[in-house]
């Protein structure tokens, strides 16, 4: 076919010409056009005081000015109720399960002759690394996910991927990837599952890539009562929630910072290519409809992230146990795997514990709170157990109290954990998942050991920043 | 209901009756099994305007759900008859545009192009017209068998927007139908002008796209002129030399091999083995 190669020979000649901006003009032309033809039939009568609401909020919402303070804002509040609302509910459910049913079962197996090791296994071990994670997440999970529901169906959340587009055209990246970002903030496998709306592979990497950034459902409960025992608890009372809000919402816009400058490095290195265009609709604002959604979050979300976090918690107590009481030279598995990690982990403002817990919860994020808590009371139990000291962590306090005294934490310890739970590799079902969406060794390497190295680096930063300003 | 949808079976024709084209092995390669109906309709519009409703109110429970040969694009198929004809109906995913290559807009742009369907019905939601028209003005510049469905005029109502559905007519040259498809009103108006444009009784005169860009223009219609005398008939040169300006990669490939080139001649069955393997 002569001649239709000398057509495509043409039109390539014209396409240079036109230095690759045909899509941008052709999409203003097709709306002029529409806007045109839509104006002729359309008239407005009446009053159409919900459009003009509609339009108004839109202005808002996606203004260049107010767009991000207002984001930031609902953020803040969404996080303050969730902080301010969990508070008491988390301290009944700790004395519940962590004291009197937990005592009760060590009753139970008193009563029945059962030998120390099984109990300690079964009760110290299973069921309170289980008891752990229902007291620590329910609540403010339970809090959480409607509330943030809440605001996806009233249709905010299209807006802020509005906002953030323009950022990501800028990082080289897809504006969809402001999307996944937010599927990521559910939970980073479904994040990385949800690029598949993106089809370029270049940006679709850059996003897989980069979800880790988005702080999961794993990770919420982590920096919300980090922040609220090290920073809520620095203000004065009637602030303390509010700023404990405000430092779980630093972080997490912490994590939208590094999601755009490694997307721009990537797009810039690795990954070099330009930003494709695509349409986002705003869709109209809907009135919730909040039984069902408190409903549907509960169960969806809530629940669904709570057992996975028990089937994941149940098995980690057990090897937290096990490491904790099987003694290699006369202490615990636990205690020569601290010790081992302690350098590194006071060099990064961390300890040896949390990087432990990090390496046992690599199966899931949500357990790293209560494998902090249960390896610093073990490893620091040889000296209790000599003072008799009885412990009951059945509020936020003591954990601040345990955590101080037995752990040794300072404020930089708590800082650095939360921006170590924002930069660190991905769990495992997230790492398998990259590698099922990208059948690439290379790249799930990168994606999972990317963060981690971001995360040293940041933490080694801040620790040797406060210690060389002398604040620790 | 005025209209008279008869059930299935009632009427017996088969695609040697058909009065349009026949684009056979296209469509088979698209996903549709050939033979048993007079028409094929393809439904198409943006998310969230009640293309579903209007999809399951025309066909009711003769519907079959499947994927797109190849693509992990959910699809769905039904059948309705109408004034004694068969009519396929083929639900396109809802996009809003036609011109990103997201697998959505590709398998509803390559249905239209190469399965050139009898009739394309676009729905366009009245509340929200401007956003609509863009796709719309899209589908009209691929095919000129087209009929807008313009959906949620209720609801438009209630708003206080007033759509004066000739002007629109008039202005993008194919019936425009009002009608709310959740309760029902103007499905027999849209069946009717669905048969209209597929027997030809309505001729249309789809507007074409002004690109305002004097340099723009020039070049698409310089390159549509070459590619109407290269493939005689083609209804949508323009929007054809746009794909190529663009440097659209299946447009291209559809040049080169000649699968383009077929579409000019509307009276010649595609031989299968022309397509190659794509």
């Amino acid at each position: 076919m002569v001649a239709s190669e000398e057509i495509l020979k043409e039109a390539a000649r014209l396409r240079r010409e036109f230095s690759g901006d045909i899509h941008d003009r052709l999409t203003e032309a097709i709306y002029a056009d529409a806007v045109e033809v839509a104006g002729r039939a359309v008239a407005r009568t009446g009053q159409p005081r919900r459009m003009h609401f509609e339009l108004f909020c839109d202005r808002v919402l996606t203004s260049r000015v107010w767009g991000f303070p207002v984001m930031i804002l609902m953020m803040t509040v969404v996080f303050w109720l969730t902080i301010a609302g969990a508070n008491v509910p988390s301290a009944m459910l700790a004395s519940l399960l962590q004291g009197t049913v937990y005592e009760a079962m060590h009753e139970v197996a008193r009563a029945a002759g059962a030998p120390w090791w099984l109990a300690g296994f079964v009760i110290d071990g299973v069921y309170l690394a289980t008891a752990w994670v229902v007291s620590v997440m329910l609540p403010p999970m339970a809090i959480f996910f409607p509330l943030f529901t809440l605001l996806e169906n009233l249709g905010y959340l299209p807006r802020v991927a509005f906002n953030l587009d323009r950022l990501f055209k800028r990082a080289g990246a897809h504006g969809k990837q402001a999307l996944t970002m937010m599927m990521g903030y559910g939970c980073n496998a479904a994040g990385v599952v949800s690029t598949r709306i993106i089809d370029s592979p270049r940006e679709r990497l850059i996003a897989i890539i980069t979800n880790n950034f988005s702080i999961c459902n794993g990770r919420w409960p982590t920096l919300i009562l980090i922040g609220t025992i090290f920073i809520g608890a620095t203000a004065p009372p009637a602030l303390a929630s509010f700023i404990a809000a405000t430092s779980v919402v630093a972080v997490a816009l912490l994590g939208i910072i590094f999601t755009l400058l490694v997307s721009a490095f990537l797009s810039r290195t690795w990954l070099k290519g330009e930003a494709s265009s695509f349409s986002l609709e705003l869709p109209p604002y809907r009135p919730p409809q909040i039984w069902q959604t408190i409903y549907t979050s509960m169960i969806d979300r809530t629940l669904i992230v709570l057992k996975r976090a028990v089937i994941m918690a149940a098995p980690a107590g057990a090897v937290i146990w096990l490491i904790s009481n099987i003694n290699l030279g006369g202490s615990s598995i636990a205690e020569h795997a601290v010790h081992f990690l302690q350098p590194l982990g006071l060099l990064l403002g961390l300890n040896g514990v949390i990087l432990l817990a990090y390496v046992v919860a690599i199966p899931a994020n949500e357990i790293v709170i209560p494998t902090i808590l249960m390896l610093t009371l073990n490893v620091a139990k040889s000296s209790l157990a000599s003072t008799g000291v009885m412990i009951e962590l059945d509020d936020t306090a003591q954990v601040h109290h345990v955590l101080t005294g037995l752990g040794g934490w300072t404020m930089l310890t708590g800082i650095n954990l939360m921006l170590f739970s924002l930069l660190h590799n991905p769990c495992s079902t997230t790492i398998m998942t990259i590698w099922q969406e990208t059948r690439s060794l290379k790249w799930t390497t990168v994606a999972s050991l990317l963060p981690v190295a971001l995360g040293i680096v940041v933490c080694f930063f801040t620790a040797t920043m406060a210690r060389l300003l002398g604040l620790i | 209901m005025s209209a008279r949808i008869e059930t299935a079976g009632a009427a017996a024709a088969t695609c040697g009756a058909c009065s349009s084209s026949c684009n056979t092995s296209q469509l088979t390669r698209l996903g549709i099994k050939s033979g048993g109906w007079d028409y094929v309709v393809a439904l198409m519009g943006n998310p969230n305007t009640g293309k579903s409703t209007i999809f399951n109110s025309l066909t009711g429970l003769r519907q079959h759900v499947g994927n797109w040969p190849g693509k992990t694009v959910a699809r769905a198929e039904g059948a309705f008859n109408y004034n004694n004809k068969k009519f396929k109906m083929v639900d396109l995913p809802g996009t809003y545009s036609l011109l990103s290559t997201s697998v959505d807009e590709e398998v509803a742009r390559d249905f239209v192009l190469f399965g050139r369907p009898d009739v394309t019905i676009v729905v366009a939601d009245a509340t929200r017209l401007e956003r609509n028209l863009s796709l719309t003005m899209q589908v009209l510049e691929i095919t000129d068998r087209a009929v807008v469905a313009l959906n949620l005029i209720d609801e438009a109502r209630r708003n206080g927007i007033e759509v004066d559905e000739r002007a629109l007519a008039r202005d993008l040259g194919v019936p425009v139908v009002p009608m709310s498809a959740r309760r029902g009103e103007g499905v027999s108006e849209l069946l009717s002008a669905v048969d209209n444009v597929a027997q030809g009784a309505y001729p249309t005169r789809p507007r074409r796209i002004k690109y305002r860009d004097a340099k723009l223009e020039a070049a698409v219609a310089a390159l549509a002129a070459q590619l109407e005398s290269a493939v005689g008939g083609l209804p949508n040169a323009r929007w054809v030399a746009l794909r190529l300006l663009e440097g659209d990669e299946s447009i291209i490939r559809a040049v080169r091999d000649g699968t383009l080139g077929e579409l000019g001649r509307s009276d010649t069955a595609v031989n299968l083995t022309q397509l190659g393997a794509s």
